[in-house]
């Protein structure tokens, strides 16, 4: 039994029976497609993580972002006073978290394709996409660039998921999606 | 210095115990279910408080509770379940003295005053930094102490572990080598100690920073450390809860492994490769590449998954194979028709294997994956997947345990016996349920650890479908009812052992755990029965596995193109 | 073949290394703390260590 040492002193060579031999040999074909799916994806998959990723200083990080804001700035969202950023297509955009807000809203043409740079001023938080269910980890002093394509246009909500402190549920930004 | 060498041997095992190891082992199983009780009640908290239409704490309170839950019950509970299970299986198994009674006890009161430390760091308010404690966010000095000192009394029980089995050797209590079981605590401990040093790496310069000594930790390394720690902890359980069912195996049925070697190889492949799956957690952070993303994800090409895997089926395999030498021979499946499905300690082990495999399993080898992790991570799959893990595998596989252990080792009767019949059904499927909506309600993107999804302070919000709303209320609900599962293990266990009457003969034979008899007479399974039943329903989670992975996989391939 | 297998348990027939391996806990400890420390830990601070700082 289980509970007592083995019978006999070698079973390191005890016969297996067929079906349990069979079913590791099918556990490790399985686990081989799994392991094989990761770098098939990067090749032929559209949905890969850049490794692309910098060292940079949250004041470094949030001048940036301020300056791009200004630039490309067409609006304001609502009368929250966040500005409306609408950049050109291929171009670098920065968006920004902090307690407790993503900031600036972004306008981005459908079926072009961005550089997104994500990096925090303070805190931990998790960039997470809204309906596309798209989550990334932001951290302070590090900025991770990102390559993105908005395949269909409509408004799209940047929900914070990563636990922030107690304003954490109140943190919510915004990215608009146009066909034009 | 004398050398304790009192035994008893026990009156319905046969086993030889050690007295001190005996209350050492009670001492710490009690002190876990204890936390269990605590951690639960935060946990009832926080499911409430998750359901939109209840929404029961205040988000302050809210944070500060699933703070406490999480680590009550993830930290707490299982590691002192576990240290119990690692004397039972050194010193018990073997028929051993316990090495070093002392250090054991020494063992014993750091985790439970680093256990009291940090919950009451935790309950002070300034401290709700959740289990993971992400820097920079900070709290007070004694919550990372409490965790230190935690962590500490449990790596001693594991040298205390270690030092029995070299004593047990040397004394020569046993012949060859160690029972299946002892083998697996083995791999669980192994692991522990991986997991204690990676969270002193991490744990002591984070003390530090929080009393002012260290001005900065960086974000990334602190995640990459912290992991080793926090997920290799959730690997103790597997490893410990699979000895666990390998025990019961052979104590409900008088099973043995249908092979030592693949078991046992099994086993060595965890210890190889299932910690490097710290991994999961780092899936989308900025700067690792998918190399090692992709390597340590995997476990290496998911060897551990493989180990998994083969203990799907050889454990349910060993029970078949014995049933059937018993004579239940008849089709596919009367050996587990025939099962003893009133007896706790056997429906909390088989809830455990099923849940623990159709969705614990998938789930976190789908989520695993490093491009499926961007539609999943920090989403409230995550903690869907974990409760499916920790709470309906671990969690009610040492419940099942319990129900044979306490009653033994107490020598008393169990209080609420009709009430046991129906515990495990309730825990676990209420459990298994709060997986399964916690789980969907994370496909529609709903978040973890979040007061509120209906975003009523927000500037701006979003909403989210009515569903997503729905599964959070049947969230709620499902855990109500595996939280009165709960209230009737801790009520029966804490009853049993204040209250239970003394085990007299006739009353053994009606003990909701027989004797253990062995059954197979042979080793190597080439021999003895084959087991087409377990075979058959192995196949069910494969091509379960592989649908759903499949499934994942399109539901990626329909979001925004990232590269 | 044949053979083998009845004599095993033979207490004159050296014991398999896997078992050998499998039977030392101390052993088991080792390439149980090395595996995730080299893999994980040590890979996983090196390519922290390695990313650019923004130009």
């Amino acid at each position: 039994m289980s509970i007592f040492p083995p019978e006999q002193r070698i079973w390191w060579k005890e016969p297996i029976e067929r079906s349990e031999i069979l079913w590791v040999v099918i556990a490790l074909v399985w686990c081989l497609i799994l392991f094989f799916m990761m770098p098939y994806w990067h090749i032929v998959g559209e949905q890969n993580l850049t490794n692309e990723a910098y060292r940079i200083k949250p004041e470094a990080f949030a001048k940036r972002t301020e300056a791009f804001a200004e630039k490309y700035k067409v609006r304001e969202e609502g009368d929250t006073g966040i500005p409306v950023v609408r950049p050109p297509a291929g171009s670098d955009i920065y968006m920004l978290g902090r307690l407790w807000e993503w900031w600036p809203v972004l306008e981005l043409q459908k079926d072009k394709t961005y550089r997104l740079h994500l990096s925090s001023l303070d805190w931990q938080h998790g960039f997470s996409l809204l309906p596309e269910n798209i989550n990334i980890q932001v951290h302070p002093d590090y900025e991770m660039v990102i390559t993105i394509k908005p395949n269909r246009s409509g408004e799209y909500s940047v929900v914070c998921n990563e636990f922030c402190g107690i304003g954490h549920h109140t943190m919510v930004g915004k990215i608009y999606v146009v066909d034009k | 210095m004398t050398i304790n060498r009192d035994f008893r041997t026990c009156p319905d095992t046969g086993f030889k115990i050690h007295l001190p190891a005996d209350k050492l082992i009670k001492w710490n199983a009690v002190s876990g279910v204890v936390f269990l009780m605590i951690g639960g009640l935060f946990g009832i908290a926080v499911a409430l408080t998750r359901w939109p239409a209840v929404h029961l704490l205040p988000a302050d309170w809210f944070y500060l509770a699933l703070t406490a839950h999480g680590l009550d019950v993830l930290l707490v509970w299982l590691i002192f379940f576990e240290v119990a299970i690692l004397y039972f299986a050194s010193s018990v198994l073997l028929g051993s003295r316990l090495a070093s009674p002392k250090a054991a006890w020494a063992g014993y009161w750091l985790m439970l005053i680093g256990a009291v430390m940090t919950n009451i760091a935790v309950l002070r308010g300034d401290s709700s930094v959740m289990f993971t404690s992400y820097v920079p966010m900070k709290a007070a000095p004694d919550f990372y102490l409490g965790i230190i000192l935690f962590a500490v009394g449990a790596l001693l029980a594991c040298f205390v572990f270690f030092g029995t089995l070299v004593i047990a050797k040397q004394e020569k209590t046993y012949e060859g080598s160690v029972p299946l079981v002892t083998f697996g605590a083995t791999v669980a401990a192994v692991i522990a100690v991986f997991t204690i040093a990676a969270g002193a790496i991490i744990l002591v310069p984070t003390l530090l920073w929080s009393v002012g000594y260290i001005s900065h930790i960086d974000t990334l390394m602190y995640k990459v450390v912290w992991w080793g720690m926090g997920h290799s902890s959730q690997q103790i359980n597997v490893a410990a809860h699979i000895a666990v069912w390998y025990a019961l195996a052979a104590i409900l049925f008088g099973a043995k492994p249908l092979s030592e070697k693949v078991s046992r190889t099994a086993f060595l492949l965890y210890i190889l490769f299932l910690q490097l799956a710290s991994a999961h957690h780092l899936l989308v952070e900025p700067g690792l590449s998918s190399e090692y993303k992709i390597f340590n994800t995997s476990y290496a090409i998911y060897l551990a998954v493989l180990a998994s895997m083969i203990h799907g089926l050889t454990v349910p395999g060993s029970v078949e194979a014995a049933q059937r030498k018993k004579g239940f021979n008849k089709g596919l499946f009367e050996w587990l028709r025939k099962a003893p499905w009133g007896n706790p300690a056997f429906s909390g082990f088989a809830l455990s294997v099923v849940m623990f495999g159709f969705l614990g399993g998938i789930s976190g080898v789908m989520m695993g994956t490093e491009q499926l992790n961007i539609i999943i991570h920090n989403t409230i799959y995550v903690p869907g997947h974990f409760h499916a893990t920790v709470v309906t595998g671990t969690t009610l596989a040492f419940m099942a345990l319990a129900y044979w252990l306490v009653p033994t080792l107490w020598q008393k009767e169990l209080v609420l016996p009709g009430l046991a019949k129906w515990q495990p059904y309730l825990f676990g499927i209420g459990m298994g349920l709060v997986s399964v909506f916690m789980m969907g309600a994370g496909t529609l993107g709903v978040p973890r650890r979040h007061w509120d999804i209906n975003f009523a302070d927000a500037v701006m919000g979003y909403d989210f479908p009515g569903a997503a709303h729905l599964m959070m209320g049947l969230n709620g609900m499902a855990a109500l009812m595996g939280a009165l599962g709960g209230a009737i293990f801790i009520l029966n266990m804490v009853g049993t052992i204040l209250w239970g009457k003394p085990k007299t003969k006739a009353a053994e034979e009606e003990a909701p755990a027989p004797a253990p008899e062995p059954v197979v007479a042979t080793y190597g399974n080439a021999g003895t029965m084959a087991v087409p039943g377990t075979f058959t329903l192995a196949m069910v989670f494969l091509v379960s596995f592989v649908l759903y992975y499949f499934v994942n996989w399109k539901y990626l391939a329909g979001v925004w193109p990232l590269s | 073949m044949e053979e083998t297998q009845a004599n095993s348990g033979g207490a004159d027939e050296p014991i398999p290394f896997m078992q050998q391996l499998m039977d030392n806990p101390f052993l088991l400890l080792f390439i149980g703390v090395t595996m995730p420390t080299v893999f994980y830990i040590l890979w996983g601070i090196m390519e922290i260590t390695a990313i650019p700082i923004a130009n």
